[in-house]
C-alpha cells in the first residue's frame, strides 16, 4: 500500500455503482473519500502477511439447506412493490435496440 | 400505575394479576405518542387501532403476551411500511415478517410503531433519516446517536416499554448510551436475520433497547434460535437467560483495555467508567488491565469491509422489483443510476462508493483483503484476552462523548466515523455486548461490557450486578 492513496475518479466508480451524481456530489465524495482513505492506510503498518482475512464473524461450515422444493412467495405478493408491471411481469424499458 | 420507566417485567406482572389490560397498556403508550412523538420524531408511524385489535386478543399467560414492542424501520412486518428511513423504499410494504417478528408475535408481544432510524442503519446521530432527525428526549438539542435513534428515543421518553433495534457497528448500543436506555446486542448469528433488510451481513445483528438488563434478558430468550431461513444464524443451544441473572460476579475477571482508557474520552465518560470498575470491584469481581494491541486497527477495517457489504447488498435496488424507480428513465441504464441517485441519501451513497472503489479492480488487494486480515487481529486479540489473559469479560466505554449536538456540521465524515472506535470491534468479531447506562449528572453515559461468543447469560449478570449497584 502506498503512503499516500491514488487520485479517485468518483464520476468512474459512481458509473460502476450506477449512482448519477450531480458535479456538486462528485467533488464532495472526492474530498470525503480522500481523507478516509488516507485514514485506512494505517492498516499497512501491522504486518498482516501470514494472516488468514476473515469473511466471518463466526466459522460457518455447509450452509447449504437440504435440496427440497419450498413454498415461494405468491405472485401477487412479489409483484405488489414493483414500481410498474404488467402481465403478472415487471414492466422494464425496452432493453434491445430496434432494428433498423 | 405506570409510568413512562415502567418495565416490560413490571407490565407482565401487572398483566398477569389483571391489574391492567392489555388495552389500556397500548392506551396509555399511544397517548404518550400522541403527545410526545411530534416533537421527538422518535416513530415514523404508529397504528393505534392494530395495536387495540391485537391487545383485544392478547393471550397474557404468553411470555411476552400483551406487551407492547416498537420495531427498528428495518426489520419486515407483513403488509407494513419498511421504509429502512429512506426515499428509496418509502412505498415498500414487506410481504413477510422478519423471524424476529414472528418470534414477538408467536410469543403474544404486540408491534407497535415503526421507530425512526439513520437511512439502511448508516450512521451514528439519526440525523441520516430521509424523513427527519430524531431528538434526544434528555436533551432537545442534542442528537440520540444511530442508528437505531428512534428505537432508543423512544423508549427513553417512555413512549414504548422496549424496542428492537440492529446493531451492525454499535447502532443499538450507542444511541442506548446517549439516551440513558439499556441497549443489547447478541453474539452474531444467535438473532435471525431473516426479514432484517441487508446492510452489511457479517456484520449485522438484531439488538434491543429497553429500560433495564432483566428486560433485555427477557426478549433475548423470545428472540433467539436457529432459522432454516437464514444460514447464518446459529444452532448453539439456547440457555434460560432469565436463570441466574442475580446469581452475581463473585470471583469473576473483568479485563480493562489500556487502549480503551486513553486520552480521548471526555470528563464524563471516563468518570462513568470509573464508576463501573467501583461496582464491580465492589461487587466481588477482579479488574485487571489488559491490552488490545490492535484495537486502533478496527475502524478502518470495518469501514472498509461494511461499505464493501453495502456496495453489493444494496445492489438491489435497481427501480424495478421494488423501491423507488425515476419517472426520468428512458433506458434500463439510467432506469438503475436515476433512480438510486433519487432514491439514497447522502451517507447511503457515499458509502456504496467507498465500497464500490475498494472492491474495485487492482484495489480489492489492497484495501478489502488487508481488512479482512486487520479483522483478523482485532479477532485474535479478544480471542486471547479471554483464554491466555483469562478475563471472563471486558469492560469499556461505549463511545468517546456524550450526545453530541443536533446538526455538527463541521463535522467530516471520517470524524464521525472514528467516534464508532469503541463499538465496531465487537461487531468485527461477532462478540455480544451490552451498554448499560450509568449514573452521571447531566448527558446520560452508558458503559459496555463485552463477552466471549455465546456467553450471553455471564453478560448479562455482569450488567445486572451494575445496574442494581446504582439503584
Amino acid at each position: 500500500m502506498q503512503n499516500t492513496s491514488p487520485a479517485i475518479d468518483v464520476a468512474y466508480i459512481a458509473q460502476l455503482a450506477k449512482i448519477e451524481l450531480t458535479n456538486e456530489e462528485q467533488s464532495r465524495l472526492t474530498r470525503d473519500l480522500e481523507q478516509i482513505l488516507n485514514y485506512v492506510q494505517q492498516l499497512g503498518k501491522w504486518d498482516t502477511q501470514h494472516v488468514e482475512p476473515m469473511y466471518h464473524p463466526i466459522p460457518i461450515f455447509d450452509a447449504l439447506r437440504p435440496d427440497v422444493p419450498g413454498k415461494s412467495l405468491p405472485l401477487n405478493a412479489t409483484l405488489c412493490n414493483a414500481p410498474q408491471q404488467e402481465d403478472d411481469q415487471f414492466r422494464v424499458p425496452k432493453v434491445v435496440e430496434s432494428a433498423h | 400505575m405506570m409510568s413512562p420507566e415502567t418495565s416490560l417485567n413490571v407490565l407482565q406482572n401487572a398483566l398477569r394479576s389483571g391489574k391492567i389490560s392489555p388495552s389500556e397498556v397500548v392506551e396509555y403508550y399511544a397517548a404518550r405518542m400522541d403527545e410526545l412523538n411530534p416533537r421527538l420524531n422518535a416513530l415514523l408511524s404508529y397504528d393505534k387501532e392494530a395495536a387495540l385489535a391485537a391487545a383485544a386478543k392478547a393471550d397474557v399467560s404468553l411470555p411476552l403476551g400483551g406487551l407492547p414492542i416498537a420495531i427498528k424501520d428495518n426489520i419486515c412486518r407483513q403488509g407494513i411500511t419498511t421504509s429502512c428511513a429512506s426515499r428509496m423504499l418509502e412505498n415498500f410494504r414487506s410481504p413477510y415478517n422478519a423471524t424476529a417478528v414472528e418470534k414477538l408475535l408467536a410469543a403474544g408481544a404486540i408491534p407497535f410503531g415503526r421507530a425512526n432510524m439513520d437511512e439502511f442503519a448508516m450512521g451514528s446521530s439519526g440525523e441520516n433519516s430521509a424523513y427527519g432527525s430524531t431528538q434526544n428526549p434528555a436533551d432537545p438539542q442534542r442528537v440520540p446517536g444511530g442508528s437505531s435513534s428512534g428505537s432508543a428515543a423512544a423508549v427513553a421518553a417512555g413512549l414504548i416499554p422496549a424496542a428492537l433495534g440492529s446493531d451492525t457497528g454499535g447502532s443499538v448500543r450507542q444511541p442506548a448510551s446517549h439516551c440513558g436506555v439499556v441497549g443489547f446486542k447478541p453474539t452474531y448469528g444467535r438473532i435471525s436475520r431473516y426479514g432484517l433488510v441487508a446492510f452489511a451481513s457479517s456484520l449485522d445483528q438484531i439488538g434491543t433497547l429497553t429500560h433495564c438488563v432483566e428486560d433485555a434478558a427477557l426478549l433475548l430468550g423470545t428472540l433467539c434460535g436457529h432459522d432454516e431461513k437464514d444460514s447464518t444464524s446459529s444452532r448453539e443451544p439456547v440457555p434460560d437467560f432469565m436463570s441466574g441473572l442475580h446469581d452475581g460476579i463473585k470471583g469473576m475477571r473483568i479485563g480493562l483495555p489500556r487502549e480503551y482508557t486513553g486520552g480521548g474520552n471526555t470528563e464524563s465518560v471516563s468518570s462513568a467508567l470509573q464508576d463501573a470498575v467501583q461496582a464491580l470491584q465492589n461487587a466481588g469481581a477482579e479488574i485487571c488491565e489488559i491490552s488490545l494491541p490492535h484495537a486502533e486497527a478496527a475502524v478502518a477495517s470495518y469501514y472498509i469491509i461494511a461499505c464493501a457489504e453495502t456496495s453489493s447488498n444494496l445492489a438491489r435496488y435497481d427501480g424495478i422489483r421494488y423501491g423507488h424507480r425515476s419517472d426520468a428513465a428512458l433506458d434500463p441504464d439510467t432506469l438503475f443510476s436515476l433512480s438510486r441517485a433519487e432514491g439514497f441519501g447522502e451517507e447511503v451513497k457515499r458509502r456504496i462508493i467507498l465500497g464500490t472503489y475498494v472492491l474495485s479492480g487492482g484495489y480489492c488487494d489492497a484495501y478489502y483483503a488487508r481488512a479482512q486480515k486487520a479483522r483478523a487481529l482485532v479477532a485474535q486479540d479478544f480471542a486471547k484476552a479471554f483464554t491466555e489473559l483469562g478475563v471472563q469479560l471486558i469492560l469499556g466505554p461505549v463511545a468517546p462523548t456524550p450526545a453530541p449536538r443536533l446538526h455538527e456540521e463541521d463535522m467530516t465524515p471520517l470524524q464521525t466515523y472514528l467516534a464508532d472506535i469503541y463499538t465496531v470491534p465487537a461487531n468485527l468479531a461477532g462478540l455480544p455486548a451490552i451498554s448499560v447506562p450509568t449514573p452521571q449528572s447531566g448527558l446520560p453515559v452508558g458503559v459496555q461490557l463485552l463477552a466471549p461468543h455465546f456467553e450471553e447469560a455471564r453478560l448479562l449478570r455482569a450488567a445486572i450486578t451494575l445496574e442494581q449497584s446504582w439503584k
